[in-house]
């Protein structure tokens, strides 16, 4: 593999950043080491809100991957040509964040070393199943079809034949990993929070909004970086698809308003109140949950004025705006929030506790690791490349 | 060959680290400590010949847990007609109720851990 | 192939290296390999004292119906009996709790069924709260590795806790709220030198709940908290059989079960009185 060793040539920056990286890693791993030995207590779950910090993470990363799609289709399917050079960004953030994914799952579990058992013991009734496969999947297909691609770029020739086909495969299957990631929660019949049919619409949309926003903001670094530019009109285009992706997220999160309030069933109710007006004096995710709508007001308003949208520093503020107000909605009030009241309509409350904010970090460092190598490597070799190549590219789409 | 004043020795260091588990115990006397499992019961019979026990304790401990749990059939006949529970603490640990000076012996010797003991309560013994 | 004689030299000393290794090993490893089959038939004198063998009680759908009227007598025994028999932990902390079979007021239990104007004496009823056994249980449809499942044979919805990973979408999944997971090691909120030897403490990171006393019932014993209900309180039997107390309990009395809207068809069923 010629193009794995341009991650090992860069500067003292890139090194800086990596030595970083590794150490926020090492600190988490000894964190991970006590969490094994202790256990999960040491995070601020509870017997009410079994699934925290970590699972949240989880749900809102797999978001992050299915947008890859958002790049990958118009390219390919569409021959959209000003996404030509930012579908291998694309492709390699689903790599990282999918990793991040199964990371997450597993620092969440209780008895980690018997995690085959899903393999072993399958239960064709179990969504985790299905979760489990369909992320595996979508990993292994961004892995190969990125590499090869950009190994041929890299050699100035064209990808196998069979990279094609993988790459048709590819779209549907990230709508599918978001929507399985959905069904975790809307079969559930004792959650009345998520047990909505909008639950999966409502996290494409998020998604679709927090994943080209967080490739516009990484668009820009590698802009500021490298000597890659991935161009300013696919940065342009991505702003509308985050405009639009999270305009729909706000009518979905309207609706379900609409749904809970108009018919005042308290099980509707109970978790949207708790959320956003606090419940029988709870209110510790009230403040979060009115920021992150504030932040996606703000946000569209700036990325929907014209004037505003074509300053590309607001548009990567606007874009930091709505991938920390989609985080916020879905990172923590939906997975939190599901959890209150309990079944006996009692209310514990949660708050991750330092040591699992540390372990969060250690996974997301890992992942931003995996991000920066591989975006050496695709930057690297798009460097080379672009003198005179943009036939290549344009043969490689078409 | 160059820098063999720095490789030769080098060498020899990586081979002992290779070999540490050969030599270690032979060299420090700790091979002498071979397991010494005391049977403490009255009984003369274990549910299998102590030949089976030895070699395969684990797996029919894995499947009696399986059958016990998940099939429900919790009775085993040994060859000779006995009738005893699959049971680790009701069958097992009723006659070798020592657990240091039994399974410990050959568990420790042999460096493994069974995860068996983090919920199967080993019965008290006397100091 | 060149074959000089320095070739040969190397490749004839690698060989002998090779070759020697086994034994080098066995010199080691010291004694020689063990035999690992059984022998043809052991001859033996028959050992007087095998435990007694009981009869299990068979059931094709266990259920339990409770008199609430008469829980609040038999609460304690009946709690205190399950937490005894299974090494429950007793942590204070009530994130960490471990429950199986406990106490909670009606208004709690059954919100659906109670009404602004309902006496405070009903609204404050204590009732038993456990496992409900449903007939079509969310815990067994979300298990990824089969860790609880529902025994067929007698409607118990069983846990392997050798088999659990801790994952925890049973407890998201359960509408009850009747599982617990081990956030730390139980045996820290045990008393190491009084536990019972009837049944394994768990370990962190596996739920657990209500088991309907499956292993007393393999012995022919009923469930802890059924034999320690001295008043009756709680009443256990097989629904499936047409004459058993249990079943013509709920024909003749109005009974509850616990969110019957969610198609879950509980087994615990309820006789407010």
């Amino acid at each position: 593999m010629t193009i794995l060793e341009k991650a090992f040539i860069g500067g003292r920056r890139y090194w800086g950043w990596i030595a970083f990286l590794v150490a926020i890693i090492a600190v988490a791993g000894v964190l991970y080491l006590w969490q094994l030995s202790y256990g999960l207590a040491i995070t601020g779950m509870s017997r009410d809100v079994t699934w925290g910090f970590y699972i949240a993470q989880m749900t809102f990363l797999v978001g992050v991957a299915a947008s890859a799609v958002m790049v990958v289709g118009p390219y390919y399917l569409h021959h959209y040509k000003t996404f030509g050079r930012i579908t291998i960004l694309g492709e390699f953030l689903a790599v990282a964040a999918v990793t991040m994914c199964v990371l997450f799952v597993v620092v969440d579990l209780g008895q980690p070393s018997r995690a085959l058992n899903v393999i072993l013991y399958f239960n064709p009734s179990s969504i985790m199943f299905y979760d489990f496969l369909v992320l595996s999947g979508y990993l292994l297909l961004n892995l190969v079809i990125g590499w090869f691609v950009l190994s041929a770029e890299a050699k100035s020739t064209t990808p196998p034949s069979w990279v094609r086909p993988l790459i048709y495969l590819s779209i549907p299957w990230a709508i599918s990993i978001h929507t399985v990631t959905a069904f975790l929660y809307a079969g559930l019949p004792g959650r009345e929070l998520w047990l909505t049919a909008i639950m999966a619409p409502r996290f494409l949309a998020s998604a679709f909004a927090s994943g080209p926003s967080l490739l516009i903001i990484l668009a820009l670094i590698v802009r500021r970086f490298t000597r890659f530019d991935p161009g300013v009109q696919a940065i342009q285009k991505l702003a509308s698809i985050v405009t639009y992706a999270m305009l729909a997220n706000l009518f979905f999160v309207a609706m379900e308003f609409f749904t809970a309030f108009y018919s005042q069933i308290p099980g509707h109710m109970n978790g949207l109140s708790y959320l956003f007006f606090g419940l029988e004096g709870h209110s510790r995710l009230t403040p979060w949950m009115w920021t992150s709508m504030g932040l996606a007001v703000v946000a569209l308003a700036l990325l929907g004025v014209p004037a505003t949208r074509k300053n590309e520093g607001i548009v990567g503020m606007a874009a930091a705006a709505i991938f920390i107000a989609a985080w916020i909605d879905k990172g923590i009030g939906l997975v939190v929030g599901g959890f209150i009241p309990n079944p006996l309509d009692e209310i514990t409350e949660y708050s991750p506790t330092a040591p699992e904010v540390g372990i969060t970090l250690g996974v997301y460092a890992l992942g931003f690791l995996i991000l920066t190598v591989l975006y050496r490597i695709a930057t690297a070799v798009k460097e080379e490349v672009e003198v005179g190549s943009r036939s290549q590219l344009e043969r490689i789409g078409g | 060959m160059y820098d063999a004043n720095k490789i030769v020795p080098g060498l020899i260091v990586f081979l002992a680290f290779l070999t540490f588990p050969m030599w270690y115990d032979q060299a420090t006397g700790q091979a002498a400590n071979v397991p010494n499992p005391q049977i403490v019961t009255q009984e003369t019979q274990c549910v299998e010949p102590k030949e089976v026990m030895r070699a395969a304790h684990m797996e029919m401990l894995n499947s009696w847990r399986d059958q016990t749990v998940r099939e429900g059939t919790r009775v085993f006949q040994t060859t000779d007609g006995r009738e005893y529970y699959k049971s680790l603490s009701d069958t097992c640990l009723n006659c070798h109720s020592n657990k240091t000076q039994f399974c410990d012996q050959c568990h420790n010797y042999a460096g493994v851990q069974p995860v068996c003991w983090d919920c199967h309560i080993a019965p008290k013994e006397n100091e | 192939m060149r074959a000089d004689r320095r070739t040969f030299l190397k490749v004839a000393g690698l060989t002998l290296l090779g070759l020697g290794m086994r034994p080098a090993v066995n010199a080691f490893a010291g004694g020689a390999p063990r035999t690992a089959l059984l022998p043809a038939g052991v001859s033996s004198p028959t050992v007087a004292s095998a435990p007694q063998i009981a009869t299990p009680l068979v059931g094709s759908r266990w259920a339990m119906v409770v008199d609430v009227s008469k829980w609040a007598m038999d609460a304690k025994d009946c709690i205190e009996a399950c937490n005894r028999e299974h090494n429950i932990p007793q942590f204070k902390d009530p994130k960490e709790e471990i429950k199986w079979i406990w106490d909670e007021t009606f208004d709690k239990v059954f919100a659906d069924d109670t009404n602004q104007y309902m006496s405070a004496d009903l609204k404050e009823m204590h009732l038993p709260v456990l496992c409900n056994h449903c007939d079509n249980p969310p815990c067994v449809r979300v298990c990824p590795t089969r860790a609880t499942w529902k025994d067929e044979s007698n409607g118990i919805v069983m846990m392997d806790m050798h088999r659990c990973i801790g994952c925890r979408f049973c407890v998201a999944a359960c509408p009850y709220g009747s599982r617990s997971f081990n956030w730390k090691d139980p045996r820290l909120g045990l008393d190491m030198e009084h536990l019972s030897s009837s049944f394994p403490t768990r370990t962190r990171g596996v739920v657990e709940k209500c088991t309907f006393c499956y292993e007393r019932l393999a012995k022919g014993l009923m469930p802890a908290c059924v034999e320690a209900s001295k008043n009756r309180a709680l009443i256990f039997g097989d629904m499936g059989d047409p004459n058993s107390e249990v079943r013509r309990l709920v024909e003749s009395h109005y009974t509850l079960v616990r969110k019957p809207n969610l198609g879950t068809r509980p087994q615990v069923y309820y006789i407010i009185s």
